[in-house]
């Protein structure tokens, strides 16, 4: 197949969509004839016209390898219905021999498309001179000196919250958890402020949570002992930093908020985008990618924000292989990497990651928390596992052995476990997910039948 | 200490409050004070039963899935029902105004009827959005549940949302071959009631005997709405044979059951039971020998009484609030006998002839009513052309049939090609208002004539300078209906025309907006279809 030439599918393409209407609205799009003048390039650019309400049709153009977006609609959606839709057309031609709809067929761009193609081509162009110049020349104009002293003084302020929050955790403690589901949720969401203050953003969140944890059902007390231990833990491992090995000590960073560098050393790799999900906390969405190199063998997690109503960037096609360099950050145990600005073109061929059975997931978690005692869950690729009822739930137990993961209570009530059920159809299945100690959350499967990345998020 | 006694220890204490009660002792030998010593050992404790997490024991695993061997999906096709699906929970358009984008919903159920023609199974990963598209649209359900398949049905066992598609339909449950006798007698004695009433229906299609026979064995101890829905599958392939099993069901417990009995017996005109119908409908109309000025009237005499013979036949004695009970006997009457008694009765003319007949007493239209009635019931063509009258007559002034719903009825017994045609000459006679009914029990797609009238109507209505959605409805059911091949022929009407003195403000444009969907729908049907049908 020619690797250049892969198109999407459509839920690739509807999984960029940064919600449900826009999913809609770009689907109607897909089908309709408001599109002229479409077309593609073999190098990754989609172009098209789209009639809207207006005299001028908007002028819709993608960058497949990024992937990036121009149109000069209104809205304030990104990617906005209009690309979604022309996207869902050029990925619907992919293999289907009628072209009755719309033709997205190859060729030049028109010069509007093109202006934006080839500015964004000078821009990267730009970044990596750039990045070649500051990697090859002195820390850049920055103060050096100013910058140690801001990292102090910020440090100091940690200090101080760590110390704070080691009062308020002994003072909970003394007067027993009991008296905290009657004290509410105002005492923490208080001291959470406090941490924000302190800027220690990994210590304000954890702290929310532990505020979460009296209202969270039966089972409460020892689920509210053991995160006030680990934040405990979190609190002595940022005060005695110094004493740490230098990979823990920058873990612990991580963990209490300060930012990690990305200063590994980069790996080049066919990367297996796996997953992709995103959570919010009502003012920043978060996005996780997981990826898996081809080449390398490397599991990567790839973090992206946006503000509420924003989709958060990049969009990965799940499924797909993309060609692309990543820069791991620093830290014991971190998976987690930078997207490289260069992409190449998706293409087919999503296989599963080697995996294993139910035990050497939970190994795998449980040598995972001694680089990283923090860590909630850990990736892994599970092979023959057969998702099975039980009295409250569900889990994925070995096909040939009497081994389960039950699968974590968050994931029972998402339409990915129904996928997941319906695609083994009570037979084994490879499932991609992450094991934790709350139990496994799948987000990728694959079936014998059809080998393709089935998307469970 | 063990460490799982030293652990609810310290929850103990926690939960307490070390002032009230001390940690363990070798907990506070450390020196720190009680709450951060207690901390460190339950930070310990977390971490060293988290890193040391084994697998729980895996419950009874479930039945597998039975085997699905229709063909897999091909790939076009798999990626237009995920796009549809997509579009399934869109809001229902608001307004008068829908763009020029085609109702991707409307065309799901046409995409899944052409896929289990075609004998595609359903992708397993979309079975959910399938099942769950089910739940929400009633229409849909037959048709996502055959093509959800076994699979389907094995995966609504596990959610309660979809316990309609086990109680629904049989859909795609795997039903042995008539010639097994062992498995069909065996799934008769024990399958759910939607398996049972399907299995009767599959036998009945390849031996109506062996079908009445398997029926036979177990009808005294069904149920009495469980025999009405079994009674009601013979309708399918009725002939004399089913008589004497029809004649006793006359006599059964029930009384819906005795009235569909005697229901299916009209239908059959050589019956015993249309015989006793067609003399006691005989004595009430007849014809005057004393002429009248436009030939002979027709003289009703009613019925004066319901014995005990009549409601065993299956008349029913009251009458619905409103009605008199002799016009409600006599309705019953004449639509429970053969209209084959009719020509000889009535002075051997024909349909035709006997529907011009005037009526005295103003009993025309009870009379004629019954007799649409019977003719529906009995499928009688003849009786049908005659009573639904030349299309371009005027409804309100012709003979026979009146009401629109008793016309589609009508309408439904002739020929395709036929009725579509009647519809075409209709639409080009008194215009789309009052069309929508009778369209929809045409064909689709639609034949060439109807199409053209309908696109012909269309485009007057826009010449008359109307908005398009006083005619919405007609236009959502060409979309689903006009044969796709139109499409390019349609493409000039999506011009927006010039605005026509006294026309409503931007009707043009509307118009031609509502012309566009109406392309690129046409457009997306012929993709669909062509991905489903060349393909794989």
């Amino acid at each position: 197949m020619d690797e250049a030439g892969v198109r999407w599918t459509t839920e690739q393409v509807l999984a960029l969509a940064p919600d449900d209407a826009s999913r809609r609205a770009g689907a109607r799009l897909s089908a309709a004839g408001p599109w002229s003048e479409a077309g593609s390039s073999g190098e990754g650019a989609v172009w098209g016209l789209c009639k809207g309400s207006g005299k001028k049709p908007y002028q819709t153009v993608i960058d497949t390898k990024g992937p990036a977006y121009k149109c000069s609609c209104p809205s304030r959606k990104f990617p906005c219905k209009h690309a979604l839709g022309l996207l869902m057309l050029w990925a619907a031609e992919g293999e289907s021999a009628v072209r009755t709809v719309v033709d997205v067929g190859e060729g030049q761009a028109p010069d509007w498309a093109q202006e934006w193609l080839g500015g964004r081509r000078e821009r990267s162009e730009e970044q990596a001179r750039k990045a070649k110049d500051a990697a090859g020349g002195a820390a850049g104009q920055l103060d050096p000196e100013a910058a140690r002293r801001r990292a102090e003084r910020r440090a100091a302020r940690i200090t101080g919250g760590a110390l704070e929050l080691e009062q308020r955790l002994a003072d909970l403690l003394r007067g027993g958890l009991a008296a905290a589901e009657r004290s509410g949720y105002g005492l923490w969401e208080e001291t959470a402020a406090r941490m924000v203050d302190a800027q220690a953003p990994g210590l304000a969140a954890r702290v929310r949570e532990l505020g979460s944890i009296p209202g969270s059902g039966a089972g409460w007390p020892v689920r509210l002992l053991e995160e006030s231990a680990l934040l405990h833990l979190l609190d002595l491992g940022w005060l005695g930093i110094d004493r740490l090995p230098a990979p823990l000590a920058t873990t612990v960073r991580t963990r209490v908020g300060l930012p990690s560098p990305a200063d590994g050393p980069p790996v080049k790799d066919h990367w297996l985008v796996l997953a992709q999900y995103d959570t919010s906390d009502g003012k920043i969405t978060t996005r996780r990618i997981w990826l898996y190199g081809r080449e390398s063998g490397r599991t990567a997690l790839v973090l992206g924000f946006g503000a509420a109503g924003r989709s958060a960037q990049p969009a990965l096609p799940v499924g797909l292989v993309i060609e692309a360099e990543l820069t791991p950050h620093a830290g014991a145990g971190q998976l987690r990497a930078d997207l490289g600005e260069e992409v190449g073109v998706p293409a087919g061929g999503g296989a599963p990651p080697p995996g294993g059975t139910t035990t050497a997931a939970v190994e795998a978690y449980g040598s995972a928390l001694r680089e990283d005692p923090w860590l909630e869950s850990w990736p892994v690729t599970l092979t023959g596992v057969v998702p099975v009822p039980e009295e409250d739930g569900w889990q994925l137990a070995d096909a040939d052995g009497e081994s389960a993961l039950p699968i974590a209570p968050a994931s029972l009530g998402r339409p990915g476990l129904w996928k997941l059920v319906a695609l083994s159809g009570g037979g084994p299945v490879t499932v991609f997910g992450e094991c934790g100690h709350r139990g496994f959350t799948p987000l990728a499967a694959w079936s014998a039948d059809s080998p393709e990345t089935v998307r469970l998020t | 200490m063990t460490r799982t006694t030293l652990w609810e220890e310290l929850v103990t204490s926690a939960l307490l409050g070390t002032d009230r009660r001390t940690p363990p002792a070798d907990v506070m030998a450390s020196g720190q004070d009680a709450p951060g010593a207690l901390l460190d050992a339950a930070a310990l404790h977390t971490l060293r039963r988290r890193a040391g997490l084994l697998p729980a024991r895996a419950a009874a695993r479930p039945e597998p899935a039975p085997h699905d061997d229709r063909r897999e999906l091909p790939e076009p096709a798999r990626r237009r029902l995920a796009q549809l699906l997509a579009d399934r929970s869109a809001p229902a358009g608001t307004g008068g105004r829908r763009g020029t984008a085609p109702d991707l919903t409307e065309l799901l159920p046409q995409w899944l009827t052409t896929a289990n023609d075609q004998g595609y199974r359903a992708p397993a990963a979309a079975l959910p959005a399938l099942l769950d598209a089910a739940r929400g649209r009633n229409d849909l359900r037959p048709h996502a549940l055959a093509f959800a398949g076994p699979r389907g049905l094995w995966l609504a066992r596990f959610n309660p949302d979809w316990k309609f598609a086990l109680r629904g339909a049989s859909g795609g449950a795997v039903l042995p071959g008539a010639g097994d006798t062992g498995a069909v007698a065996r799934l008769w004695e024990q399958g759910l009631f939607a398996e049972r009433v399907a299995l009767l229906a599959a036998v009945r299609a390849q031996d109506a005997n062996a079908a009445r026979a398997l029926l036979a064995t177990t009808w005294p101890t069904e149920r009495a709405e469980d025999r009405l829905m079994f009674l009601d599958s013979l309708r399918a392939g009725l002939s004399d044979l089913d008589e004497p099993f029809l004649e006793e069901a006359l006599s059964d417990r029930s009384r819906n059951v005795r009235a569909t009995a005697a229901e299916l017996l009209s239908a059959l005109p050589n019956s015993a039971l249309a015989g006793r119908m067609a003399a006691r409908a005989a004595t009430c109309v007849s014809l005057d020998r004393t002429g009248g000025p436009t030939g002979p009237p027709v003289v009703v005499e009613a019925p004066h009484e319901c014995d005990a013979d009549m409601q065993r036949d299956g008349v029913s004695p009251t009458p619905p609030s409103g009605r008199g009970e002799r016009s409600w006997w006599l309705g019953q009457l004449v639509e429970a006998t053969p209209l084959s008694v009719w020509p000889g009765r009535l002075g051997d003319r024909t349909p035709d002839e006997i529907v011009t007949l005037p009526v005295l007493d103003g009993w025309t239209d009870e009379l004629h009513a019954a007799w649409c009635r019977a003719a529906v019931r009995q499928r009688d063509p003849r009786w049908a052309r005659a009573l639904l009258g030349p299309p371009a007559a005027s409804p309100a002034t012709g003979p026979g049939a009146s009401s629109l719903a008793e016309r589609a009825k009508l309408l439904a017994t002739l020929p395709a090609a036929e009725r579509a045609g009647w519809v075409a000459e209709f639409i080009a006679a008194h215009g789309l208002s009052e069309a929508f009914q009778l369209l929809g029990v045409c064909a689709v797609p639609w034949s060439e004539p109807l199409g053209r009238a309908v696109v012909d109507a269309l485009d007057i209505a826009r010449d008359g300078g109307s908005y398009p959605w006083s005619f919405s409805g007609v236009m959502g059911l060409a979309e689903r209906c006009l044969n796709p091949a139109e499409a390019s022929r349609l493409e000039i009407l999506t011009a927006t025309p010039d605005e026509p003195e006294g026309a409503s403000p931007g009707a043009g444009g509307y118009w031609s907006e509502a012309f566009q969907r109406l392309v690129s729908t046409l457009r997306l049907r012929a993709a669909m279809l062509s991905e489903l049908t060349t393909g794989g």
